[in-house]
Order: C-alpha cells, then sequence, then structure tokens
C-alpha cells in the first residue's frame, strides 16, 4: 500500500504539480493566440514577445517596488507589479495595432501578410526588451519559496517521497483560474462580450447589427495584452526569467492553440494542459515508479524514459503535426469563440 | 529612370558602403562583411524560390541551414578510426533500423485496409515497434563512441574529403529533409506550414545539439578543413612577403585578406551559378507555372496543373539551395556550433532580406541579402555611436548611459524590424520590385 502511495507522491511531484503550472502557463499563453487568431484573423508570431514585454516591465516595477521597500509578505511581490505589466502591455498591444496592423485591416490583407508584418512586430519588441533591461538572466521571485516542503510532506506522512509545491506554481494555478474564469465570464455573459463572439462568428452579420468593430478590434487587444503580461510574468516567476526563452514558447503555445482548435478559448486551455502533460510524461523517466509498484527489490536497468528531456520541445511539435494531419481544426471544432 | 539604372545604382551604393566600411574601419571587416553578404545572398535566393515563385512560407530556414552545416562536419573531418571500430557498424545498423522502421510505416498507412483511422494507428505501431527496436541497436553504440577520448573526438567524424564537396552534400541533406517534411506540411494552410516548418527547424537543432555521437553536439565540432590556404601559410611565402613590401602592407593583415578574398572567389562562382539557375527557372515556362500556381491556386489546378506536386518540388529546391549556403557558412566559420543556431538570426532575418529585396525577383533577393546582412553587422557600430552622440550631454559615469551604451548592440533587432515594417507598409514589393510579365 504505501508503495502504490510512494508511486503515486513520486509522480505528483515530478508530474502532476509541474504539469499543472507549465500547462496554465501555456493555457493562458495560447488563449491570447486564440482570441487574436478568432477576431483579427491571423497568427501572431510577436505573441511571445508581447509575453516578454509584460514581463520586463513587471519585473522593473517590481523592483521599484522592493527599492521602496514595499512586499507582498510571503507571496511574491510580482503580483503587486503586475498591474503596472499589464497596462504597459496592453497600452503597447494598442499602439502597436494603431500604428501597425489597422492599415492591413482595411486593406484587407491576406493572412500570410500579417503573419510577417508579426515577424516584424517580433523584431521590434525582442530589440526593445534586450535594449531596456539587457539579455541577462533575472530572477525576481521573492517571498515564501515554497507552500509544501518536500521533507514536511514526508514528515506528515511517513513516506519516503516528499511532494514539494513552490508558491510560484501554487500562484500560476490560482491566477490562471481566477482570469479564465474571467474571460469566460465576460465572453458568455457581457454585453462586450457577446458582440465579440458575434463579429469572430460572422463579421458582416455583426457590423450589420451595429457593433463597432474598432472597439471590437480594441477589446481584444486589450485581453490578448492582459493575458500575455499575465502569462509572460508567470513563467518568468516560475522558471526565471531570460528575454531568448520566450521566442522559444511561441511553438508550445502555438501547439496548444490548434490542438484544442484554433479560435476556441476552450479548446486553448485543453490544449495547453494536453501540450504540458505530454512532454513531461514522455521525457519522465519511470525507473522508480515501476521499482515501486513491482513487487520485491526489482528495479529496472535503465531509466525507463520514453525520450531523453533534452526532446521536450520536440513533443509539443510532434502533437502539432499529428493533429494537423489527423484532425487539423483540433479537438473542439466547429465552435470559435 | 530605367530599371537597370535602377539597380545598377542600388548595386553601386551597396558597393560603396562596403568600400567606405574597408576605408573607415579596416579592408578586413569590410571583406568579412562581403563574405557573409555572399553567403546571405545565397540563402536569401533559396527562400525567394519558395516564397517568391510559390507563394510558401518557410519558417525552418535556419533548420536547412544546420543540415548544410552538419554536411560540412560529415564530409569534410576525417574519420575516427577508434570510434568506428568500437561501435561504428552497431551506429550505421541502429540508423539503419530507423530508416527501415519509418519506411515500413509509410508502407503500412498505404497498404493497411481499413479506414485512415486505422491506417494511422497501424502505421504509428509499426514505425513506434521499429524506433524502440532502433534505440535497443544503437544506444549502446552511441555510449562506446562517445566514450572514445570525449574531449577531443567523441563522435565517429566524417569522410575526410575536401570540404567544397560537403556544399553539395549540404544541398542534398536539406533536400532529402525537405522532401520528407514537404510531405507532411505543405497543404497545410498557409499559416499552419509556417508553424510546422518552424517547429521542424527547432527539433533539426535540438538533434544536433543533442546527438554527440553524430557532431559532437554542443560540444562542437571545429578546426574542419580549408577550401583556402592558412593565413599562416601564406605569411611564409615568398610572393607574399615581396607583394606586402610592395603595397607597403603588413604581412599578416595581408594573408588575412587573401585568405578572405580566395573565399569571396568561390562563393561568388557559387552565388553566379545559382542566381543564373534561378533567373533560367523563372524564366522557364515552369517558372511561369509556378507563379500562376502563386497568383491562383485553383486557377492552376484546373488548368490541370499538379499544385501538391509543384509545391514539393520548389520546397525542395529552395532548402536545398538553403542547405547549400548552410554548408557554406560553416565551411567560412570553420567550426560546427549547433547551439550558434537562432530562429531570429538564420529564419526570420533572411525573411527580411527576401522582403525588403523584393519577393519574386532574385537580384532583388541578392541586393537583400547584401543590404540587410550589412546593417545587422554595422547597426552595432552606427547605433553606439548614436547613443553616444545622443548621450554626451549627460555625465560620463552617468548609470543611464551606461546602461544605454552597454545595450546598444539590441537595437539592431529593433531596427531589422522598423526596417521591414516600413517596407511592407510603403514598398511592399521590394527594393527591386518583381517584374509585370
Amino acid at each position: 500500500m504505501t508503495d502504490i502511495l510512494n508511486a503515486l507522491v513520486l509522480l505528483g511531484n515530478f508530474v502532476l504539480v509541474p504539469g499543472l503550472a507549465y500547462g496554465s502557463q501555456l493555457a493562458l499563453g495560447a488563449l491570447g493566440v486564440t482570441m487574436i487568431y478568432a477576431v483579427l484573423r491571423f497568427s501572431n508570431f510577436a505573441h511571445g514577445e508581447t509575453m516578454s514585454f509584460g514581463a520586463m516591465i513587471t519585473i522593473l516595477a517590481t523592483w521599484w517596488l522592493q527599492d521602496k521597500g514595499v512586499t507582498f509578505g510571503v507571496l511574491p511581490t510580482a503580483l503587486l507589479a503586475l498591474p503596472v505589466g499589464i497596462i504597459a502591455t496592453v497600452g503597447i498591444c494598442l499602439v502597436l495595432d494603431r500604428v501597425v496592423y489597422r492599415y492591413y485591416r482595411r486593406e484587407k490583407a491576406n493572412p500570410v501578410t500579417y503573419l510577417i508584418v508579426s515577424v516584424g512586430i517580433l523584431f521590434v519588441l525582442s530589440g526593445l526588451v534586450r535594449f531596456i533591461i539587457g539579455p541577462q538572466d533575472r530572477v525576481f521571485a521573492d517571498g515564501e519559496r515554497f507552500i509544501m516542503k518536500a521533507r514536511v510532506f514526508k514528515q506528515m506522512t511517513g513516506l519516503d517521497q516528499g511532494l514539494a509545491i513552490k508558491t510560484t506554481q501554487g500562484v500560476t494555478v490560482v491566477t490562471a483560474v481566477v482570469i479564465v474564469a474571467l474571460i469566460f465570464w465576460f465572453l458568455n455573459r457581457t454585453r462586450t462580450g457577446k458582440s465579440m463572439r458575434a463579429y469572430s462568428d460572422n463579421e458582416d452579420l455583426a457590423l450589420l447589427s451595429g457593433i463597432n468593430p474598432a472597439r471590437v478590434v480594441a477589446i481584444t487587444w486589450v485581453i490578448a495584452g492582459a493575458l500575455a503580461a499575465i502569462a509572460g510574468t508567470l513563467y518568468g516567476l516560475d522558471k526565471g526569467y531570460k528575454p531568448f526563452t520566450y521566442l522559444g514558447l511561441v511553438l508550445p503555445i502555438f501547439a496548444s492553440a490548434i490542438v484544442g482548435g484554433v479560435g476556441n478559448p476552450l479548446g486553448a486551455i485543453a490544449g495547453g494542459f494536453v501540450v504540458a502533460f505530454s512532454e513531461l510524461l514522455l521525457t519522465f523517466a519511470y525507473k522508480r515508479v515501476i521499482a515501486y509498484l513491482t513487487p520485491g527489490d526489482w528495479i529496472p536497468e535503465g531509466l525507463v524514459q520514453l525520450l531523453s528531456t533534452d526532446y521536450k520541445l520536440a513533443v509539443s511539435f510532434v502533437i502539432l503535426v499529428i493533429v494537423l494531419l489527423v484532425k487539423p481544426t483540433g479537438m473542439f471544432s466547429g465552435k470559435t469563440l | 529612370m530605367s530599371t537597370n539604372l535602377r539597380n545598377i545604382l542600388l548595386f553601386a551604393i551597396m558597393g560603396a558602403l562596403l568600400i567606405a566600411v574597408g576605408v573607415i574601419q579596416s579592408a578586413n571587416v569590410a571583406l568579412a562583411i562581403f563574405n557573409l553578404c555572399l553567403i546571405s545572398a545565397i540563402m536569401t535566393l533559396g527562400v525567394n524560390i519558395q516564397w517568391g515563385y510559390a507563394g510558401l512560407f518557410n519558417a525552418g530556414v535556419m533548420g536547412f541551414a544546420a543540415l548544410g552545416g552538419l554536411a560540412a562536419v560529415l564530409v569534410s573531418f576525417p574519420p575516427v578510426p577508434e570510434a568506428w571500430a568500437v561501435g561504428g557498424f552497431r551506429a550505421m545498423l541502429g540508423v539503419v533500423t530507423g530508416a527501415i522502421s519509418i519506411f515500413l510505416g509509410i508502407i503500412a498507412f498505404r497498404k493497411f485496409p481499413g479506414s485512415r483511422r486505422i491506417r494511422g494507428w497501424g502505421a504509428a505501431g509499426v514505425a513506434l515497434s521499429g524506433i524502440v527496436l532502433m534505440r535497443f541497436v544503437l544506444d549502446p553504440a552511441v555510449e562506446v563512441i562517445e566514450a572514445v577520448e570525449p574531449a577531443r573526438t567523441g563522435f565517429l567524424g566524417g569522410l575526410g574529403l575536401p570540404i567544397v564537396f560537403s556544399w553539395i552534400a549540404g544541398g542534398a541533406f536539406a533536400a532529402l529533409a525537405a522532401w520528407g517534411i514537404g510531405k507532411i506540411a505543405l497543404g497545410l494552410r498557409s499559416d499552419y506550414l509556417a508553424i510546422a516548418t518552424l517547429g521542424i527547424s527547432e527539433i533539426i537543432i535540438y538533434f544536433l545539439k543533442n546527438e554527440d555521437w553524430l557532431a559532437r553536439g554542443v560540444k562542437n565540432v571545429n578546426g574542419l578543413p580549408r577550401p583556402v590556404p592558412y593565413e599562416i601559410e601564406l605569411q611564409k611565402t615568398l610572393w607574399v612577403q615581396e607583394l606586402a613590401a610592395q603595397l607597403d602592407f603588413n604581412v599578416i593583415e595581408l594573408s588575412s585578406i587573401i585568405v578572405k578574398l580566395s573565399y569571396a572567389g568561390l562563393f561568388i562562382v557559387v552565388l553566379v551559378i545559382v542566381f543564373w539557375l534561378s533567373e533560367r527557372a523563372l524564366k522557364s515556362p515552369w517558372g511561369r507555372m509556378m507563379r500562376a500556381i502563386r497568383d491562383n491556386e485553383v486557377a492552376a489546378s484546373a488548368m490541370g496543373k499538379d499544385v501538391t506536386w509543384r509545391h514539393l518540388q520548389v520546397f525542395v529546391l529552395g532548402s536545398a539551395v538553403i542547405g547549400l549556403a548552410g554548408a557554406m557558412l560553416t565551411t567560412l566559420d570553420g567550426i560546427f556550433t549547433p547551439a550558434s543556431y537562432q530562429p531570429l538570426r538564420f529564419t526570420f532575418l533572411i525573411w527580411v532580406m527576401v522582403i525588403v529585396g523584393g519577393s519574386g525577383n532574385n537580384l532583388g533577393s541578392i541586393l537583400g541579402g547584401f543590404t540587410i546582412w550589412f546593417f545587422w553587422i554595422e547597426a552595432e557600430p552606427i547605433g553606439l555611436a548614436l547613443i553616444e552622440l545622443l548621450t554626451s550631454g549627460m555625465g560620463e559615469d552617468s548609470a543611464l548611459r551606461l546602461h544605454l551604451i552597454e545595450n546598444a548592440a539590441h537595437t539592431r533587432l529593433a531596427t531589422m524590424g522598423v526596417v521591414l515594417l516600413l517596407v511592407l507598409r510603403f514598398s511592399p514589393r521590394g527594393l527591386i520590385p518583381e517584374r509585370e510579365k
């Protein structure tokens, strides 16, 4: 019995907890991508850099707060600074839309043109971020490091395996749940949200019904920018902030959005967790789990790992390809926003 | 002003800029930039074949360039006999097993009875069990190969052939990969194709970083043989010393200039050949057909053109050119560093070159490759000078000034973005627009 519990705790510690946190970050990122796709109808390659920008502003605000001696008790100070990051990111999204994207919307440009434009934005944002904060790693998590320490868990339960939950992981999951609930409430209950859904569903019909397209587009950028800032900050809190990792995040984020069905918010969230857990489950070394679950003292010889951890990112891509080949519309097809 | 005159003027300005760098900084710097301009131009031609001729968005340029780099290692590096002795046969057997299992998977998908779904699962099962078998064969070999003098070799080495052959091999590697990728990803919507190729290029880089037995992974392979003489040897020869005396030049600097000029000569030959072939293809019935497909797929396919097959063709061709350029780049560097392949530099920057130069125009691609590479390198000193000028009013040790100067190098990313956005907005057809037919 204890063996089974030990095996479960082992899985929980190395797969469930990190998977929930990483899945939440991906889900928030994919939600932003999917919103832009649903309303503005293009794949925004610059979303990773937008996340990076939001995280950067939050870090700067965090430093300022820390400098003033303000902290958030056991929670990371970055949570207090997050609104600043959100406002700045929303601001830059709106400015970029006004200066850059609006022209192509009026020209009714095709999706590839938008894609190339977003590559231009990607360059601008990544240059801006590196120029302001530099390319170095930044660790800005403070407060209590753990919600649950492995040692404490062992003492409490008397098991051999410990379960550690970092504060940043807890914060990530809770924030993601709150944000997702807010987004769904907004889309399904408010008038503005409904007009957004109508616009995404059928642009001409929405225009005929008197929906103001400029307003819908602006609100989409507000939501996408806010989501990017939150996702970027949470990722940076959890894994440390490095400007160049955010470009690499674009791939799993797109994989999440496409797996769930691009344009579908529920799909984006489900996709985020599918990608996160596949990455972890396929690269987890099952050696000790099997040792616990089999009777006697037998321990498998190798690591019993399906893929080396180095190939973590490749997993998200393989999922992407499979989905594109088998069911290009994603898991929740036929429904947008 | 006629188009020809305009083009000549644009290239003349470019040449003048390079000469200016030669005078202000040094001839060596100018030639170093010039060589990379040539390689960038070839890479841009490759992307232009895919984008300009056929409208395919390939965001995996980096992966094909890296495969070219791998070819440079595998062709030119001398073989490591110890590694071949301990695990060579087994490793080859493993590679063959992997190839056969994928092949069997494809056969299974084609030949199995039943619905698409059942065949898909069957094929996946066949391929996966083959891969597992491959790992049983390959893994022990990898372990012993990587244990052979890991500080110096730890990999199988290459064929020990002249490195120039690797340029062809690089093209072939990239073409082969492009064929496989194209089979999977072409036919997807344009933006999905971009995401898919972006992902595949990342996977290629991960593969090269982690498979140490193949090309040492992140430990890099350096000391690749050169197609041109070494500076040290040149300095010993009489004619170089005499020439240096005649021109009143430093012998060391002169030898380095001669080496760079030899590289430039080789690269120019390749660039001219690739350019000539691309132009011929563009003007041929094949080129007209590709443009017809690009401009209206439905109409072209109604005229009986096999759109998917033609897309695959052009994707493979363009990728081969990128692979060729990738092999040339590694040849010039003399070192293969998988970690240096970054999407910003190897995929998106090449895209900026294509767009700024003028998509669909080969001359434009060359000019784009030159211009963008020039400013990519020179944006750093220019940006630094600009920031020093702008902040000269501040105190010598003002924190803001120091920070700005320290990070000045990153302005080039933003500059490239702004250039791309401006060109897209105000001159979407680029510096040298596609010719109207």
